[in-house]
């Protein structure tokens, strides 16, 4: 069990040698010490999984360091392992490694590349602390450690202005989450006395029907507590509402979108619903807003993701999307099913980002899509490692046989137990989850043939013209290449997709070697990892060993649904494949009308539903002017006016009476003598 | 230790120290300063070793008779204990943040200061409830002198500013003392804490020691001395003053208030609620629009002990251990944040925001620490900010789940100021040309700020070690409020009842239980 030490501490203390070394001891060492930490951890891991595959580990807790004991409130660091934790371990290290070795290649150009891979290795334990947390606080502890990573991450390249909004953005709109999640801890201890997860989990189905007073309001206790702690899912996971940070986060570099926004990070909610889920399955309301709000995300995000050009953006709409599945199957109680769909998606969507990063690399670090074309013979490897991406993402899979992609399997378990729940929520979410489905397979193929198919586009983009007259690799610059180079927003002339200028001259280079050996990796887990674990984590209650709340009945009517059910995400699939097809290959011509006609949607749907628009009518600038009215009008104009400032002109003022009583002359004071003695003795006569 | 006057010790080696600055030139001024904090230092790391944790309340006690009933008493529990290490802790970094940015008058200059460290030290340790008062009062006169002395440009307006506010409520608080000490037939501290005063008189000493206590907090709405001040204290004064002069009114709140007058504290929790969570917005807004650095971090210091006071009245364990806790670990990290902007005041000369950017390319190892201590202002866990943060708020939840929601909104605000500050002084371009030939820490600002830094770490990972010596106390302070209170309590039940209707079942008992 101490393994599970070195699993989490590596990585800090490889992140602390790095970061602190810095400069000092060279890119080389700093990036050797930490890929090797992530590696071993990485290799560490797998065996621990394994044993939970073959049934022979034994779930336990390897106790730290005492934290805070106060009263009742009491929680240390410990290091739990179960299931649940095991396989979260062996997704992010695996995922981890990788992405540290692929930085070896996508960030060669960069002078901080020591900080980058200190931050990324800090991101690394925060997120092992989080999933072996023993207790709620610890994994809060985990939640803002990822936090701070992302934000560092994210304004890595901290010389651009958007990259450094984008990070306080993620770390606001995530605090906002936090709250409730705190709240939600505080409720806990409230009810349960006890912050120690497996204790409330044993005693949270003996709290049915119990009440909880909040905000003056009577509520449900199980509801309550669960719909804080959700607040906190919902921010960290980008839920519609709070997730108008995560495309904004595509400003740092590539393999961080991959490794954070993509594969672990975000979701830690989705593995924090189905850590309490006894919990979930206790507040039967809080399922359903769930549920909810997962099939609304998943749907929402899938309508803007097909109007985005940013390759990057694409695909963050996408881990929006997916993370909606996974939100509303853990809320029709398939929570074995939506740790599936996290597990595939974190191999296919790592895949797809660190894909996208090579295409990126390969063109210069341009990321708007409709500069690419043509470029499926250029750079093959990363095509196919796309492809099998893509088709795991749109869950490409035959039916007779029960194989196929990744997605294949997860996606087709989610929409399955969505329809079998047979509450009106879950079949609404079925509904919801199939259109996404189709959306899904549109934007996904969308995204492919912008890239791969039709004639080079790239005579136009700025980066290209950058690179062609400026000599391809001129890392000469002052400051990282990339911190100037990456995500131009601005465009002279942005060609219509179905224009074609040509190459200007430019030739895309396939990446290094060190950049396609994890997207080769990560291309096997995208094709075999649904296939392989689908008969553990959706059918085996052995394998979860109580880890989550399973939930047999809705296993079993899974295997019940009606045939078109089953065959819905396949439909779904291939109707998006053809409409992508029809308008990106057959008739490019189709976008621009469609566009013409209806702009009204287009541009809601561009515009990502106006979210940021009005969040900053709502919230940001309210918030500034508020200060400005409360400094100047408030602490100023009234408290310093009428209070200090106030009192000293009172002084003043009545010195200056004082000044003209104290005339000197005898006469006028022994006026008010007089005067006093009147009034003295008219009082004591009346008296 | 035996009999050994080791408090008395420590009033006396800064107060030595202090003399001989007066007489000694600048350069011995200041070696002279620097030895007598490192031995007051390490006097309080003998203090803290030999603090028997779960032994005697009251530890290391001394007692003289002066005159007319006027007693030389000290003594120190826990709280005191932690406080007095963090004055202590802070005082030769203090000297440190001077050493080279104050070059006239050094020799008043580290008198004062030496001064105000025995002053210090003498407000926690004091038994005598006239010893209490003449420290907690003369501790204005060497701030007043550091602010309106070695302050900036406006420094008369704000040390008078600072002057008059404090000392409004200590009139008052005089007045109330007079007749404590009437009623009750003593001075002693311990004995009048025990002591139970008319319900009916507790509303107005509670006015009179609020006011006084309230100011230097501060509270909301009498803060607004504490921005002036801080824009025009040195460096150092500054942190000494956001470190350790405010902790003297949560310590008032604790040490006198609470067990004092427990029924009038539980009489005016709603009040004290409201004035904090006004507080917190408010305050945390304005520093969202202040373009002075030192401004920013004084109205976040404003923001966050408004969360001490709804710990400190919040009347359970999570919240008096909380604001315990924020309070010193607020002492560490607004004094490091002062000490932040000193280290690149003393090198540009201005606080303007603006006038700096992209810090991290030319001062890469401030920009590191500044980081960590604007994440520990945030409240990150594994750094002080968060245990005190979260147990108060924790706190605060069991009795006013209003006051903690609103309280909480300082968590968002606070991330946004902090973070808005930090992008605009580190990150970016480097914009202006001599905000980027500054050079990075040198090693007397390396080691002072990594002092500080171990110490915002160690309290975020192991606050075990700043718990343990006030566990008991705390316990004690617990059980006289919910104790003598009954009323008050079942007060806050009712206007918020937390506790389940229907079900009575185990788990909760089991709070209850704990708790009390």
């Amino acid at each position: 069990m101490s393994t599970i030490l070195l699993i989490v501490f590596l990585p800090l203390v490889a992140s602390i040698i790095a970061g602190f070394g810095n400069r000092s001891i060279g890119n080389v060492p700093a990036k050797i010490i930490t890929t090797g930490a992530l590696f071993i951890s990485c290799g560490l891991s797998w065996p621990i999984f394994l044993s939970y595959l073959a049934g022979t580990a034994e779930p336990g807790v390897v106790p730290v360091l005492q934290w805070v004991h106060s009263g009742a409130f009491s929680f240390d660091w410990a290091l739990r392992v179960d299931t649940l934790t095991a396989i979260m371990l062996v997704v992010i290290t695996s995922v981890s490694a990788l992405v540290h070795l692929y930085s070896w290649g996508y960030m060669d150009e960069d002078p901080d590349q020591p900080r980058f891979f200190a931050y990324l290795c800090l991101f690394t334990f925060a997120m092992l602390m989080l999933v072996t947390a023993d207790n709620l606080v610890q994994m809060f502890f985990g939640w803002e450690g990822v936090g701070l990573a992302s934000y560092l991450l994210i304004g890595f390249w901290f010389k651009k202005p958007s990259a450094n909004a984008a990070a306080i953005k993620a770390f606001v709109v995530n605090r906002v989450g936090d709250l409730g999640f705190m709240l939600g801890i505080f409720g806990t201890f409230l009810v349960f006395g006890t912050v120690s997860i497996p204790e409330i989990l044993a005693a949270a189905p003996g709290m049915a029907g119990a009440k909880l007073n909040f905000l003056g309001m009577q509520f449900d206790t199980m509801t309550i507590l669960c719909l804080l702690l959700f607040i906190g899912a919902m921010g960290k996971s980008a839920q519609l509402g709070l997730h108008t940070w995560l495309p904004d986060a595509m400003e740092g570099p590539t393999p961080v979108s991959a490794l954070i926004h993509a594969a672990t990070m975000v979701t830690a909610g989705v593995f924090m619903v189905c850590r309490l889920s006894p919990m979930f399955q206790a507040a039967p309301d809080a399922m359903t807003f769930v549920t909810f709000i997962g099939g609304v995300t998943c749907l929402f995000a899938a309508t803007i993701g097909t109007t985005q050009w940013d390759i990057k953006r694409v695909i963050a709409y996408s881990t929006c999307s997916q993370l909606g599945y996974m939100f509303f199957a853990a809320g029709v109680g398939a929570y074995g099913v939506a740790m599936f769909h996290l597990f595939t998606h974190a191999f296919f969507k790592a895949l797809l980002f660190l894909g996208a990063g090579s295409v990126i690399h390969s063109m210069h670090h341009e990321q708007d899509m409709r500069y690419y074309g043509g470029l499926r013979k250029k750079i093959p490897v990363t095509f196919w490692a796309m492809m099998a991406g893509t088709l795991a993402i749109t869950g490409v899979g035959i039916y007779w046989l029960h194989a196929g992609f990744a997605g294949y399997h997860s996606k087709d378990a989610i929409l399955e137990a969505a329809f079998a729940s047979g509450t009106d929520m879950g079949r609404s979410a079925f509904w919801l989850g199939a259109f996404a489905a189709l959306l899904t397979s549109f934007y996904s193929w969308r995204l492919m043939f912008l890239t791969f198919w039709g004639k080079p586009r790239w005579a136009q983009s700025e980066h290209i013209q950058h690179a062609v007259h400026h000599g391809h690799h001129d890392s000469d610059h002052a400051n990282p290449a990339a911190q100037e180079d990456a995500g131009h927003d601005v465009h002279h002339h942005a060609p219509s997709p179905h224009e074609d200028d040509g190459t200007a001259g430019y030739h895309p280079h396939e990446s290094g070697l060190v950049m396609l050996i994890p997207l080769i990796l990560l291309s096997m887990g995208a094709i075999f990892s649904g296939y392989v674990f689908s008969p553990f984590f959706v059918e085996s209650e052995s394998f979860w060993k109580g880890s989550i709340a399973f939930n047999e009945h809705l296993i079993h009517e899974m295997h019940g649904v009606p045939f078109w059910v089953k065959i819905s995400a396949s439909i779904a699939m291939l109707a998006g494949l053809a409409v992508a097809w029809l308008a990106y290959i057959k008739d490019t011509s189709i976008p621009g009308k469609f566009v013409a006609q209806f702009s009204q949607v287009h541009a809601f749907l561009y515009n990502k539903w106006y979210f940021d628009e009005l969040y900053n009518f709502l919230f940001v600038r309210p918030a500034f002017w508020l200060g400005n009215v409360f400094w100047k009008r408030g602490d100023v104009g009234l408290i310093d006016r009428f209070g200090p400032n106030g009192a000293a002109w009172i002084v003043e003022r009545g010195a200056v009476v004082a000044k003209k009583i104290q005339s000197g002359y005898l006469y006028s004071y022994a006026l008010v003598m007089l005067l006093g003695l009147i009034a003295a003795i008219s009082w004591v006569m009346v008296r | 230790m035996g009999d050994f006057p080791i408090l008395s010790l420590m009033l006396l080696v800064p107060l030595v120290g202090a003399v001989a600055c007066l007489f000694a030139e600048a350069r011995a001024a200041r070696m002279i300063a620097l030895i007598a904090t490192l031995i007051d230092l390490a006097l309080g790391i003998i203090l803290w070793l030999n603090f028997d944790i779960g032994g005697a309340q009251w530890q290391f006690v001394e007692r003289a008779e002066l005159f007319a009933g006027f007693n030389w008493a000290l003594g120190i529990d826990g709280i005191a204990l932690m406080l007095i290490i963090l004055s202590v802790f802070l005082m030769p970094i203090c000297i440190g943040a001077s050493w080279k940015s104050i070059n006239k008058r050094v020799g008043e200059y580290m008198a004062a200061f030496l001064l105000m460290e025995v002053l210090m030290i003498g407000v926690f340790a004091a038994q005598d409830m006239f010893l209490f008062y003449i420290f907690f009062e003369s501790s204005l006169i060497p701030m007043y002198l550091i602010i309106g002395i070695w302050g900036g440009d406006n420094r008369i307006y704000a040390s008078y500013k600072f002057f008059l506010y404090t000392l409004l409520g200590s009139v008052l608080m005089l007045i109330a003392m007079l007749w404590m000490v009437n009623q009750a037939g003593t001075t002693d501290i311990p004995t009048l804490m025990a002591y139970d005063f008319p319900v009916k008189a507790q509303t107005l000493l509670w006015l009179a020691f609020f006011a006084s206590f309230a100011v230097k907090m501060p509270m909301w709405p009498v803060h607004t001395w504490l921005p002036d001040a801080h824009v025009q204290a040195p460096t150092a004064g500054s942190v000494i003053l956001a470190g350790v002069l405010l902790k003297m009114g949560g310590y008032g709140f604790i040490r006198f208030a609470l067990p004092m007058l427990p029924e009038a504290s539980a009489y005016f929790a709603n009040f004290v609620w409201a004035l904090s969570m006004i507080a917190v917005v408010v305050t945390s807004l304005i520093a969202l629009v202040q373009s002075d650095m030192k401004k920013l971090i004084a109205y976040s210091s404003v923001a966050h002990m408004a969360i001490v006071t709804v710990g400190l009245f919040s009347f359970n364990i999570q919240g008096l251990e909380g604001s315990m806790i924020l309070m010193l670990s607020h002492g560490v990290v607004s004094g490091a944040l002062f000490l932040c902007v000193g280290v690149i005041y003393d090198r540009l000369h201005t606080r303007e925001i603006s006038r700096y950017g992209g810090l991290a390319i030319n001062m890469p190892k401030y920009a590191v620490l500044f980081l960590l201590f604007t994440m520990a202002s945030i409240g990150l866990p594994g750094t002080a900010g968060f245990v005190g943060e979260f147990l108060s708020l924790a706190g605060i939840y069991q009795v006013s789940t209003w006051a903690a929601l609103v309280c909480g909104t300082g968590i968002i605000l606070g991330a946004a100021y902090m973070l808005f500050l930090y992008r605009r002084v580190v990150f970016g371009e480097q914009k202006n040309a001599d905000a980027a030939a500054m050079l990075d820490l040198d090693a007397r600002e390396w080691i002072m700020l990594s002092a500080l830094a171990a110490a915002t770490l160690w309290m975020g990972v192991y606050p075990e070690s700043f718990l343990a010596p006030m566990r008991k106390d705390i316990m004690t302070l617990e059980a006289r409020v919910t104790r003598s209170a009954p009323v008050s309590d079942s007060h806050f039940q009712m206007r918020d009842p937390e506790a389940m209707a229907d079900h009575a079942n185990s788990a909760h008992e089991a709070v209850e239980g704990g708790a009390h």
